[in-house]
């Protein structure tokens, strides 16, 4: 292959290092008002009432919201006004909306308006809200409006449950001799995007709505809003530049409403909406917390023969992306291991926390924590190296998933395989305890974990070609550039397809929804695969085209005609041919005489045979393909304090082909240093009253620079059939093993078993006291 | 607010533009010059990614006034052109998003020119007052040291 596999250079580089690029909040053309929210300062309480009317007296206010009845919004369940009636249900929920001329007026405006609440009862985890009894955090659940297979449940917190139920659990118990059971918890947390998000709406006379928005999913913006306010969908436009890192945040549809609100409000003048770090960090969906119990039963070889498992997700006040998290983290509940038993109950919990949306592996670096957690302990209790158990159950072709899919050399990869290269990049047969001195003991963990996406059965990428008068080529995606360097990658599959020049080909950055073709939303690294496919076709597209052109003019069938180097030729002579400039409007005769027309290429694609699961044992097809990994950390462990240093970091990961190196590296590295974040020190601190204590990048500290490990990323390329030139998605997979690995090692150093995330020394320390007093 | 005019010596161009005492120099830069290179974050100093250079030194625009930057010389990252530590984040692939990136070469910038000989342990008391959310840092360290390596004499 020429361009597969190549670094070749980003699209987007030479803007993104002059300072060039341009995010939403960078554009700023005539006049554009501010609007300002307030929040709510407390996790759960009655509004009592609201007093506006110093706020009103700030010069430049144009309009204040407060109060007010909306259609209730959300995606699953409908069951979350815009800006809160009644009472609010998180630390950090809109209140009132204040537009203004400038933003330190609409700031000075919104901090004069006074809300008066009545505290109620805080549901402060998903556990609590369980509990019979508990305090409900929606009073009217049987009467949102909801997609078919939600199933909120009255009375309770319960927003959905998707239950797996596969085998015989008799069986399964009556022929395992070692049995764990644990649970483990952690609460949310969030994604932390440099680029805080924003949005803008204007509404113009003739009602055609025009909003730009830093979202992974304007076309859901512009379906939702059309379907929420009962607007004509042909008359929304949706803009999105670069995105300035999103990791699943920007896939929630939220500031686009409100700025659309605040728009409609100053009959529609145009109105940008700016999150503040601390806004961004609460009032904006965050990252799912979750509490979970895993028991596993495993027979004298150690091969897992039963599993009983309970999610219990804080979807926080409102269920959003939740339910579909929930989702996801029923249907590859299991980690990557094959277990003919299994007992699953997912349940997405209302609780007064900040709502969440999708992170970076979509329920998966979460429940891995759990499973691979638990692993260690059924290797311990077996007496077993741990990555030999999970070797002798790794998940592998002939073998069914928790939703029953037939898995294949295809749609799975090869973790036996990513096991054996991990334990050779990692020095795994070294020990997994080497002692320094005294004081310090380097110590490795390891995990394993899997991951289908699972998106919209429905759901479309497209993908339109066109050409320049010089023979280059245009190439126009729904793909948002959130980082990934995707829109590249779409660009080497073009020009390995066409055998051209990469640099012949310029890639459109931004998207807005009337004229770039849909790409369902920039989630689940589905982007190079669905987006590749739809490259693919629409390439095929091109090539008959200009062959039809040129075998006209070159008097030769189509069939005897190449392409390559920008040139169609006849295979037996290259020499005699055309170049695209030529005929990528039509061929031009010496006397003007034009046969042909402009060529604009087309492909579209959509995953096959996705199905919805069953809703009592969940069977059904969720996902295309599962990608697959192992993962090992070693860190320096202080006996003294507790405290220890990041020494490496290793993912083997099966990308199944390579489609540009660094890029791909680049993922892999990015997401690991995530996920190592997530593990070893970003929560929310929630105080009783359900406030987040920590809203700042000062208190919520991500990886600095320096405190970053080595990091080792070893590839396997199994070929996915229906991935692009054999590519499987690989976006998000770095991340999602750093929580059980880095809980596995720190586990091991200190010699306690560690249930809970962050892993900081506090809580080490907290297991050494617990352990201490339980054995005197 | 009273406002006040000043004239600011930005990328090697006199600019006079009008100001409130309170208007950061981040939001000066934005909103009345037009340079969206330095980026908001945090407003607080927590990120970085607001960093601009004045007379050589980084510096976090969004805890300046724009008014304390009278009679200094300030350069953002529009303010670069082609330079090494440029070219080099575009070769190591150190950036993702892009948003971090003009503080980080701001960043970087200075430090190469403060430190050309920088070992590990100062470049890691410069770059560690800015977040990247999406590399891995060890992108930008190779950047960075690539440079380094080139402007040793000889080297």
């Amino acid at each position: 292959m020429e361009v597969i596999g190549k670094s070749v250079i980003r699209k987007d580089a030479a803007e993104k290092v002059t300072g060039r690029a341009k995010y939403t909040h960078d554009y700023q053309t005539g006049r554009i008002l501010s609007c300002k929210m307030v929040i709510s300062p407390y996790g759960h309480a009655k509004i009592i009432s609201i007093d506006t009317s110093n706020a009103q007296k700030v010069p430049g206010v144009r309009a204040i919201i407060a109060g007010k009845h909306y259609p209730l919004t959300g995606e699953a369940i409908r069951d979350r006004p815009p800006i809160a009636v009644e009472k609010v249900r998180y630390h950090g929920e809109p209140v009132a909306l204040v537009v203004a001329d400038t933003p330190g007026q609409a700031k000075t405006a919104a901090d004069l308006i006074k809300v008066q609440y009545e505290l109620l009862p805080v549901v402060n985890s998903p556990t609590q809200a369980f509990q019979k009894g508990a305090p409900l955090v929606h009073e009217h659940l049987g009467e949102y409006k909801k997609e078919e297979d939600s199933h909120p449940v009255p009375g309770t917190n319960i927003a959905t449950l998707y239950k797996i139920r596969k085998g015989q659990m008799d069986k399964g118990w009556a022929e395992s001799e070692t049995v764990v059971e644990a649970s483990f918890s952690f609460a949310p947390s969030d994604h932390a995007a440099m680029e805080t998000r924003c949005a803008t709406a204007e509404i113009k006379p003739d009602g055609t709505i025009i909003i730009m928005t830093s979202s992974q999913a304007p076309f859901m913006v512009k379906r939702l809003i059309a379907d929420y306010f009962g607007e004509d969908m042909g008359k929304i436009i949706v803009h999105t530049p670069l995105v300035g890192g999103a990791f699943g945040g920007k896939a929630s549809v939220q500031l686009e409403v409100l700025a659309y609100l605040a728009s409609k409000a100053v009959g529609g003048e145009p109105v940008k909406l700016l999150n503040s770090r601390e806004e961004d960090i609460i009032t904006s969906p965050c990252h799912i917390g979750l509490d979970a119990t895993v028991k596993f039963g495993a027979d004298r070889n150690g091969r897992i023969r039963a599993a009983e498992i309970r999610y219990l997700w804080d979807g926080g006040a409102y269920s959003d992306k939740a339910v579909d998290v929930t989702r996801s983290g029923a249907v590859d509940c299991t980690g990557p291991y094959d277990i003919e038993n299994l007992w699953c109950d997912s349940y997405c919990m209302y609780t007064n926390h900040p709502y969440a949306s999708p992170f970076r592996g979509f329920s998966h670096s979460e429940l891995s924590f759990a499973i691979e957690r638990t692993m260690d302990l059924l290797a311990q209790k077996l007496n077993m190296d741990p990555l030999e158990l999970r070797y002798i159950n790794a998940i592998k072709p002939g073998d069914t998933t928790p939703t029953r899919v037939k898995l294949n050399k295809s749609n799975v990869g090869n973790l036996r395989k990513c096991i054996d290269k991990l334990k050779e990049l990692f020095n795994w047969d070294e020990g997994i305890i080497k002692e320094v001195n005294k004081r310090y003991v380097r110590v490795k963990g390891v995990s394993c974990s899997w991951k289908t996406s699972t998106i919209d059965s429905d759901a479309p990428s497209g993908v339109i070609l066109t050409f320049n008068r010089d023979g280059s080529i245009n190439l126009m995606s729904g793909v948002v550039e959130i980082g990934t360097g995707t829109k590249t990658v779409l660009a080497q599959i073009l020009a390995e397809r066409l055998k051209m020049d990469v640099d012949n080909i310029h890639v459109r950055m931004e998207v807005d929804t009337q004229t770039t073709p849909e790409h369902w939303k920039t989630v689940a690294s589905r982007g190079t695969f669905m987006g590749g496919r739809a490259v693919l076709r629409a390439a095929e597209d091109v090539i008959q085209q200009l062959k039809e052109v040129a075998a006209c003019v070159l008097k030769a069938p189509k069939d005897d005609l190449e392409i390559a180097d920008s040139r169609v030729f006849l295979r037996d002579d290259p020499s005699i041919g055309l170049h695209f400039k030529d005929i990528g409007y039509g061929y031009k005769y010496p006397n003007g005489e034009t046969i042909g027309q402009q060529i604009i290429g087309r492909g579209s694609y959509i995953l096959r045979h996705l199905t919805h699961l069953d809703p009592e044992t969940g069977a059904g097809k969720p996902g295309p393909e599962w990608t697959v990994a192992a993962y090992g950390v070693e860190i320096e462990f202080d006996k003294r304090d507790y405290t220890y240093r990041l020494i490496k970091a290793c993912t083997v990961v099966d990308i199944g082909n390579v489609m540009n190196e660094k890029a791909a590296l680049g993922q892999v590295m990015g997401a690991m240093s995530m996920g190592l974040a997530f593990a070893g020190r970003e929560t929310f601190y929630f105080d009783e009253l359900g406030r987040v204590l920590n809203p700042q990048l000062r208190t919520y500290r991500p990886l600095r620079y320096g405190e970053n490990p080595q990091y080792v990323v070893g590839f396997v390329e199994t070929p996915q059939l229906d991935g692009p030139y054999g590519a499987r998605g690989v976006g998000e997979h770095g991340l999602m093993g750093m929580p059980g690995a880095l809980g596995n090692a720190l586990s091991n150093a200190a010699g306690v078993s560690l249930h809970h995330l962050p892993l900081i020394p506090e809580l080490v320390w907290r297991a050494k006291e617990a352990a201490k007093n339980a054995s005197i | 607010m009273a406002s006040k005019t000043i004239t600011l010596h930005v990328n090697g161009e006199v600019r006079t533009i009008t100001v409130r005492a309170s208007d950061t120099l981040l939001f000066a830069l934005r909103g009345k010059l037009g340079l969206t290179g330095p980026k908001p974050g945090c407003l607080n100093g927590d990120c970085g990614a607001c960093t601009i250079n004045v007379d050589g030194w980084p510096m976090k625009s969004c805890l300046m006034l724009a008014v304390e930057a009278v009679g200094k010389e300030v350069v953002t990252i529009e303010g670069l052109h082609d330079t090494p530590i440029q070219r080099a984040f575009v070769e190591e692939f150190a950036f993702q998003c892009g948003y971090c990136t003009p503080g980080f070469i701001m960043n970087c910038h200075s430090l190469l020119k403060q430190h050309p000989d920088a070992d590990d342990r100062i470049i890691k008391e410069w770059l560690e007052s800015n977040i990247c959310r999406c590399t891995s840092y060890i992108e930008i360290e190779k950047a960075v040291k690539s440079v380094l390596r080139k402007e040793e004499p000889g080297g």
